[in-house]
């Protein structure tokens, strides 16, 4: 029978209720607290190759469909936001006259019927007049700021009927009302307005790596937008009057009503080593050219100018300009080529072995690496203003000088990256120049030490490197190491020869492949059991060759050799080693950095944001709406007075510990009250 | 008829003479502090330090017992400070800073403090022993003494180490974890006293105990109680509100939670008898809600603030201002949801228990899991 009861509602009328009504809001936030989780744990906003990567074409293009790399700009998400406002205004045009009525309202018609309905209610016998107590119990309340109207009732009585704590009402639209503006506010910031442009099909976004000059209108937005939030990285010394916004997968370029030039970018340090603070001086002039301020910005110091605001927000290398020695590696040539290059820029590399592009990534004047222990050091990549994490660093911490980047990329496009250290490293208390390579981004750098010679140089190792791909040289070292080896005389004339053949024969095998390729080939002629014992004397014949063929080398240089002993020993046996790892090393040349001039960027966001305001007002309405919802109680109180008798009665919205022990204590105070 | 009761007292005449000393004796030592650091202030920091003087002045009138605490703390931590002799290596080389109030000291004191509360409070309502509930109060008191003298005094030591790196310890991981364990103990001791009802210390220690645990991991795998400088984005006077209105937050939403763990306790008949009645968990859960509810709802306004200055946007929907949201999102339909006739008490405390895993998860799933702009705080 219960249907035939329901009232059947209008849909009209079942939507507004539905909207308006508690069970909806809960859903709602609830809805909203889930969706905004997909953002944070899928990253947002990044490349979508990166995506097709992780995913896969399929779940690529099905996430991209769901907007995922952008949830809180998708059209979906909007929606959910948008539900938010119709459901919170529609809550505030349903509540609010009932509200303020409430607010007004002392409820001063209360019948003795309804009063005595009371759950909290306490009747008093008194002996006092109507008058007398009316004069107290109103003294009383006005005492504690109750608010109050008293009526006289048909029975020569009087009703004094109170309230208090009626600004929690006001709480409840000042709390609504802020989510709306703040929503609203949010919405004049966001890129609506290019949102509605691109459906109309007026804007679209470039997604090609072309000049910011060659970018055509249609991706442009002109200085009078409203509101936008771009990013651009301008080198010291050079200047920008356009911004670029990341959309999903392009860009937009956005003009700006000035030119922003950056003068010096700096870096303050802590006496520790980490980084205290990051400086632009930048200054701004007009489009024609006037300069109209000079300023310095830095993290937590934006300036505004002209309604928009400057941030500090990265840095890089703007173009730093490297002076390099380029060292042959696989011919027998001993010195080094002079090159220049700039960071973010290309060279053409012609060799024996083709021609490679040089591609110029990264300069850094300084590498902080945790030293002494551990594998080669990994390079402090964060080159991001913000974050960054000051629990790392501290001891063990050292300075290894400047470091720069490069990618050689051969005649197939094929890369390869490699990490130069400008300074020697100590390690194990030798020095070495050291070169990191790997073949894919995400790797961690290997690296070749380069051993230093005797006068500090890499002289030595490339004399050597080239005596090794010197056939000449290799055969007079193979005589040299076996006549040292067997003394001069003429009865070790046939062993000398056999000696320095074989020799010979394996500084040749050595010289084409390295320990590799030794290994190899005593693998293949030795017989198994006797191949420890076999690679124990090759080894330490290889190293005395090698040490021969130093000296020969040095000798036709006109450079003295090193003497026999522990440190010759040691430079031999890591000259060795490094030889060795040319094979996997990957490149002709090595890229040796002599002088550097640094050219830093500095990356700026420059931001319109005219709904911040009314976000802040919002805001503000929200924490004193709040407050005035959660801690301050709304409560009523009727004190009937009668003849010969009083009637006290409370009520609240809800019914908590505070307003039992609040009706206790006013009752107890009525029961003096009426006394004499 | 008594004249008091038609007059309530008014404000000026509720106020005691020792709450007029106490609020002159802040005023002095803020005057102090200025006239001393002026120079190394920003207008914004002077107007914290002024701010300081009514805020604390009406929160040891509106609750008694702060008065003896933060006379306390100021005695501890001026005595430490005598002691270092403006030289950081005084830590290792005075008995009391070594062993006492030496910031690591006085961290580790408040650590044991609480362990020995928690267990105190579990005695006492096991063995329905009065003393030992007691002891747990004095107990968890002594801790936050301790506690916040180390903070103190940690505050004090970064100067020492230079100038320019001494910051309030707010900063990092290992700093805020402390905070939180004070906030919430204090905020527990605050309804304790009000509902003049210990039982519940024993639930609400136990998620101070694990952040303890946490701070004595962090310490002592991690060594993360080095004091480090501040990354420039951190550089700001704004780190001296945000962060402790959001630890408010944090520390009322747990005592929420713990009183929601209590509630479904006891509505399920478990240590029932040794409890309080279920409304006062009902009523304690809603007020520490409101309290917290209110509180991070400043400290995001006060964060997107922040975030305005530093970032370049007010919101930009990074991983912490994200889940921050959601925090918020879930506190505010438990608010909504209690306003429903048909939802009763047990789905509230389950909602409240829920709402600490939520909270957790942006205090410390984000800075584990997900990458952002938060990162100072990594594990």
């Amino acid at each position: 029978m219960s249907t035939a009861t329901r009232t059947i509602q209008p849909p009209g009328k079942a939507l507004y209720e539905l909207l308006s009504s508690m069970r909806f809001a809960v859903s709602l936030l609830t809805v909203i607290a889930i969706a905004s989780i997909i953002g944070t744990v899928l990253k947002q906003g990044q490349p979508y190759s990166d995506y097709v990567f992780q995913f896969g074409t399929f779940w690529f293009d099905v996430f991209r469909i769901l907007g995922l790399y952008d949830v809180y700009h998708a059209g979906w998400f909007l929606v959910i936001l948008a539900f938010l406002v119709v459901s919170t205004s529609l809550c505030i045009y349903r509540n609010s006259p009932n509200m303020v009525r409430e607010m007004r309202s002392f409820r001063e018609h209360a019948t003795d019927k309804s009063l005595a309905a009371f759950h909290h209610r306490r009747e008093y016998v008194s002996d006092l007049s109507v008058a007398t107590l009316a004069q107290r119990f109103e003294a009383y309340l006005k005492a504690r700021r109750w608010h109050l109207k008293t009526r006289p009732t048909e029975d020569g009585g009087l009703l004094i009927a109170a309230k208090s704590g009626s600004l929690s009402r006001l709480g409840y639209i000042f709390a609504h009302s802020a989510i709306v503006l703040i929503c609203i506010g949010g919405l004049i910031d966001g890129n609506l307005i290019f949102k509605a442009q691109q459906l109309l099909g007026i804007k679209k976004i470039e997604t090609r790596d072309i000049p910011e000059n060659q970018v055509p209108a249609a991706s442009r937005l002109s200085t009078s937008n409203p509101s936008f939030r771009g990013n651009v990285t301008i080198p010291e010394g050079g200047s920008a009057n356009v911004v670029f916004i990341n959309v999903g997968d392009g860009y937009l370029v956005q003009d700006l009503p000035f030119i922003l030039a950056l003068r010096r970018f700096h870096i303050e340090h802590y006496p520790t080593g980490q980084p205290k603070a990051f400086d632009s001086d930048i200054s701004i002039y007009s489009p024609d050219g006037k300069l109209i301020k000079n300023a310095t910005v830095s993290v937590n110091h934006p300036l505004t100018y002209d309604g928009i605001a400057i941030y500090q927000a990265s840095f890089g290398d703007g173009g730093s300009k490297l002076a390099l020695k380029a060292w042959d590696l696989f011919t027998p040539k001993d010195q080094a080529l002079d090159m220049t290059g700039v960071v973010h820029s290309h060279t053409e590399l012609k060799t024996d072995m083709g021609n490679y592009r040089v591609e110029f990534t990264t300069f850094r004047p300084f590498n902080v690496e945790a030293m002494g222990k551990g594998p080669p050091p990994l390079t402090l990549k964060n080159m991001q203003v913000l974050g960054g994490n000051p629990t790392q660093g501290g001891e063990g911490m050292q300075n290894v000088g400047p470091s720069f980047e490069y990618k050689l990329r051969d005649a197939q496009g094929q890369a390869r990256e490699y990490s130069n250290f400008m300074l020697p490293i100590q390690i194990e208390g030798r020095w070495y120049m050291m070169s990191g390579m790997r073949t894919a981004p995400n790797q961690p750098f290997r690296y070749v030490r380069f051993p230093l010679g005797p006068n500090d140089t890499l002289a030595s190792f490339m004399r050597l490197r080239a005596a090794f791909l010197n056939p000449q040289l290799r055969t007079e070292a193979a005589q040299r190491f076996a006549a040292t080896a067997l003394g001069g005389g003429a009865a070790n004339a046939d062993m000398r020869t056999k000696l320095a053949e074989s020799t010979a024969k394996m500084l040749d095998i050595f010289s084409q492949g390295g320990f590799q390729a030794l290994g190899q080939f005593i693998q293949t002629k030795v017989p198994k059991e006797q191949q420890d014992k076999a690679a124990e004397t090759y080894l330490k014949v290889l190293e005395l060759a090698s040490y021969s063929l130093l000296q020969l080398a040095d000798e036709q240089a006109g450079e003295k050799p090193p003497p026999p002993g522990a440190v010759a020993g040691w430079f031999i046996r890591d000259s060795l080693n490094a030889y060795s790892d040319l094979f996997i090393y990957g490149a002709p040349v090595y890229l040796q950095l002599t002088h550097y001039d640094q050219v830093q960027s500095s990356g700026f966001q420059l931001t319109r944001a005219p709904g911040k305001n009314v976000v802040y007002l919002g805001s503000l309405l929200l924490v004193i709406g709040i407050a005035l919802m959660l801690f301050v109680r709304e409560r009523r109180m009727w004190v009937r007075l009668r003849p010969g008798g009083v009637l006290l009665a409370m009520s609240a919205a809800k019914k908590t510990i505070d307003f039992e022990r609040e009706f206790a204590e006013h009752s107890a105070s009525a029961e003096k009250l009426v006394k004499d | 008829m008594d004249l008091v009761l038609t007059q309530p007292q008014p404000l000026l005449k509720r106020i005691s003479w020792l709450d007029w000393l106490f609020a002159v004796a802040l005023a002095l030592g803020a005057g102090y502090a200025y006239g001393q650091y002026v120079d190394h202030l920003s207008y914004y920091e002077r107007a914290v330090l002024i701010g300081a003087v009514p805020t604390f002045a009406w929160l040891g009138w509106f609750w008694k017992p702060i008065k003896p605490l933060m006379a306390g703390i100021a005695i501890l931590s001026l005595f430490a400070i005598s002691l270092y002799h403006g030289n950081l290596a005084r830590m290792d080389q005075t008995f009391f800073l070594q062993y006492l109030i030496s910031s690591q000291a006085a961290i580790m004191w408040m650590c044991t403090f609480l362990v020995l509360a928690t267990v105190s409070y579990w005695v006492g309502l096991l063995g329905r022993s009065e003393f030992a509930l007691q002891a747990g109060t004095w107990l968890t008191w002594t801790a936050v003494l301790m506690g916040f003298t180390g903070l103190m005094v940690r505050w004090y030591e970064s100067y020492l180490i230079s100038p320019s790196v001494g910051h309030i310890p707010i900063s990092n991981l290992y700093e805020v974890f402390v905070l939180f364990c004070l906030v919430t103990s204090l905020i527990y001791l605050y309804y304790e006293g009000r509902y003049a009802t210990r039982q519940m210390g024993a639930f609400v220690l136990l998620v101070v105990t694990a952040a303890v645990g946490f701070i004595l991991w962090y310490t002592f795998d991690r060594q993360a109680e080095d004091i480090q400088p501040l990354v420039p984005a951190l550089q700001s006077w704004w780190m001296k509100i945000h962060v402790p209105a959001n630890f408010i937050g944090y520390g009322a939403f747990s005592v929420a939670a713990m009183m929601g763990v209590t509630y479904l306790f006891a509505s399920k008949g478990i240590l029932a008898s040794r409890l309080p009645k279920l409304e006062v968990m009902e009523d304690i859960m809603y007020k520490a809600i409101s309290v917290g509810f209110v509180f991070f709802t400043i400290a995001t306004i006060l964060g997107a603030m922040w975030a305005a200055q530093a970032w370049g946007g007010y919101w930009s929907w990074d991983p912490k201002e994200t889940w921050a949201l959601i925090v918020w999102l879930n506190y505010a339909a438990w608010l909504h949801l209690r306003m429903i006739n048909w939802v009763r008490g047990p789905a509230l405390a389950w909602w409240a228990v829920g709402g600490l895993l939520v909270t957790t998860f942006a205090f410390l799933g984000v800075n584990m899991f997900l990458s952002g702009l938060h990162s100072y705080g990594h594990l």
